[in-house]
């Protein structure tokens, strides 16, 4: 198993560290062939104008969307989780329009009300709570049939799911927690199973 | 659920989000606008950039709050602005602005000749610049949440800043390399915090970002801070100095994210028009030299 992680710009080695902990080999995606290489893809968080841009410039961005059409796992945090959507509220980004959410952009505000603080799980995994770290973070505002609820924040919905593709608006690849990057190994494990036995 | 702001961890974390990319200077709400659209990773507000803060002498203070907030209602990446080496009350005024990123920058005329902001004190995160490990330590060691090199900003030339990004990356590798009872000496020499000494030893590198910056004119610099181990990098003058500063912008963020790639960076390279024009370090005197400043 090799997972990719999209490496525009943004926090993308912290991503590979953190699979590197996992046993897990990575490579980083910058180029339409690497998506060839990789079972799974990471997009990780950044300036979402900024990676979305650059993806539509070297034609990464149809290359992912194509991809994630046909059940390919992709999981994305923060900036990724923005253009997983297939809305953004203020449309300030090209986003990929994968997941039946709609997305508010800084929705806690500027910088300065970042924030750490412990998520709730909605009870599918053996742990309660998570580590939530928000910069300058999105908020999923609705969404859409076979969504699943995977954890919130207050009311917000803070990370969720939709078949292979999974969605956190905050940063586990900032703390030393693993569990979603388990989630996500577990996602692309079971694809790479079905894609065998079809 | 409490939620706790302000934290070392939202602002190193922030500094991280910005890594591998491009933050340029933006003299109003327009230029903010071609920066982003161009690709630019935050924008740097300020009134004046640093060539014409150059050329025109006097004291250069932190910019009209009003210019400021202008730009940061035009756009919808981070914006940052600089203040005056030890000048906390423009801190304070820039928090209660609630910019995303303070620049406590040695462009402007120093505040105080002894004595750093103590970054600790506030919410918003800040970046400071470093000529080697020592001074950038001593930065963190103050709270700063990201590092760029000084450079010698507003003369379109790069030879300052790569001299101060290979004294960095030579004195980490030093570090890496000693022995753990070296490490006190060494702490003692370079006037850095033991602790953050140990860290990079440890670790092998900054504890935070680090970003090039000052004098950067080209995609080709730009990739050569890369390639020299730079996390991103800070166009100040040379963009909107530029004869085609649409075109300058783009290709300096399409040469930071494939600063690998020499077949890009000839593409990339090409038809963009005269870049600013550059000083020569010779002809500025060691008084006018901006990365002197700070302690």
């Amino acid at each position: 198993m090799k997972i990719g992680v999209l490496g525009l710009q943004g926090a993308y080695r912290e991503h590979m560290q953190c699979l590197g902990k996992l046993g897990i080999d990575t490579m980083d995606v910058r180029y339409n062939q690497d998506l060839k290489h990789i079972n799974g893809l990471i997009i990780p968080g950044g300036e979402s104008t900024v990676i979305s841009k650059l993806a539509q410039k070297n034609l990464l961005f149809d290359a992912i969307r194509q991809k994630g059409l046909l059940n390919f796992p992709i999981w994305g945090t923060c900036a990724g989780l923005i253009l997983l959507a297939s809305e953004i509220e203020d449309n300030s980004v090209e986003p990929l329009k994968l997941m039946k959410i709609k997305v508010r952009r800084n929705a806690f505000g500027r910088q300065k009300h970042s924030f750490v603080t412990k998520i709730k799980l909605s009870g599918f995994a053996a742990q309660e709570e998570f580590p939530g770290v928000f910069i300058r973070a999105p908020q999923i505002i609705s969404i859409g049939d076979g969504v699943e609820v995977l954890a919130r924040y207050q009311k917000n919905i803070v990370a969720c799911k939709q078949g292979n593709l999974l969605a956190t608006s905050f940063h586990p690849e900032l703390t030393s927690d693993l569990l979603f990057h388990q989630i996500f190994l577990n996602i692309v494990q079971r694809s790479m199973v079905t894609s065998l036995a079809g | 659920m409490t939620a706790r702001t302000g934290s070392i961890k939202v602002k190193t974390g922030m500094a991280e989000m910005l890594k591998g990319g491009v933050i340029m200077d933006v003299t109003n709400a327009e230029q903010a606008l071609i920066a982003q659209e161009a690709g630019a990773v935050a924008v740097m507000a300020l009134e004046k950039v640093p060539a014409d803060i150059r050329r025109e002498g006097g004291v250069a203070r932190m910019s009209d709050p009003r210019i400021i907030r202008e730009i940061m209602h035009a756009v919808t990446i981070p914006v940052m602005a600089k203040i005056r080496i030890g000048h906390f009350v423009e801190a304070q005024i820039l928090e209660a602005l609630e910019i995303d990123f303070i620049d406590e920058s040695e462009v402007l005329t120093p505040a105080d000749e002894h004595h750093h902001v103590n970054k600790h004190d506030f919410t918003i995160p800040f970046v400071c610049g470093a000529r080697n490990l020592g001074e950038a330590l001593r930065r963190i060691g103050e709270g700063a949440a990201m590092i760029r090199t000084k450079g010698e900003a507003g003369t379109g030339n790069v030879v300052e800043a790569v001299r101060h990004m290979r004294t960095i990356m030579s004195e980490i590798r030093k570090v890496v390399n000693m022995n753990e009872d070296e490490l006190m000496a060494e702490a003692k020499n370079m006037g850095a915090p033991y602790e953050l000494v140990k860290l990079v030893h440890d670790e092998g590198k900054l504890p935070v970002v680090n970003f090039a910056a000052g004098g950067i004119a080209t995609p080709a610099d730009a990739s050569l801070m890369m390639q020299l181990g730079a996390d991103g990098v800070f166009v100040g003058s040379g963009i909107f100095k530029s004869a085609n500063p649409v075109k300058m912008a783009k290709a300096i963020v399409d040469a930071v994210t494939y600063y690998n790639d020499a077949n890009k960076l000839l593409e990339i390279s090409e038809n963009l028009g005269m870049a600013m024009p550059g000083l020569s370090l010779a002809s500025i005197s060691e008084e006018n030299r901006m990365a002197g400043r700070g302690w």
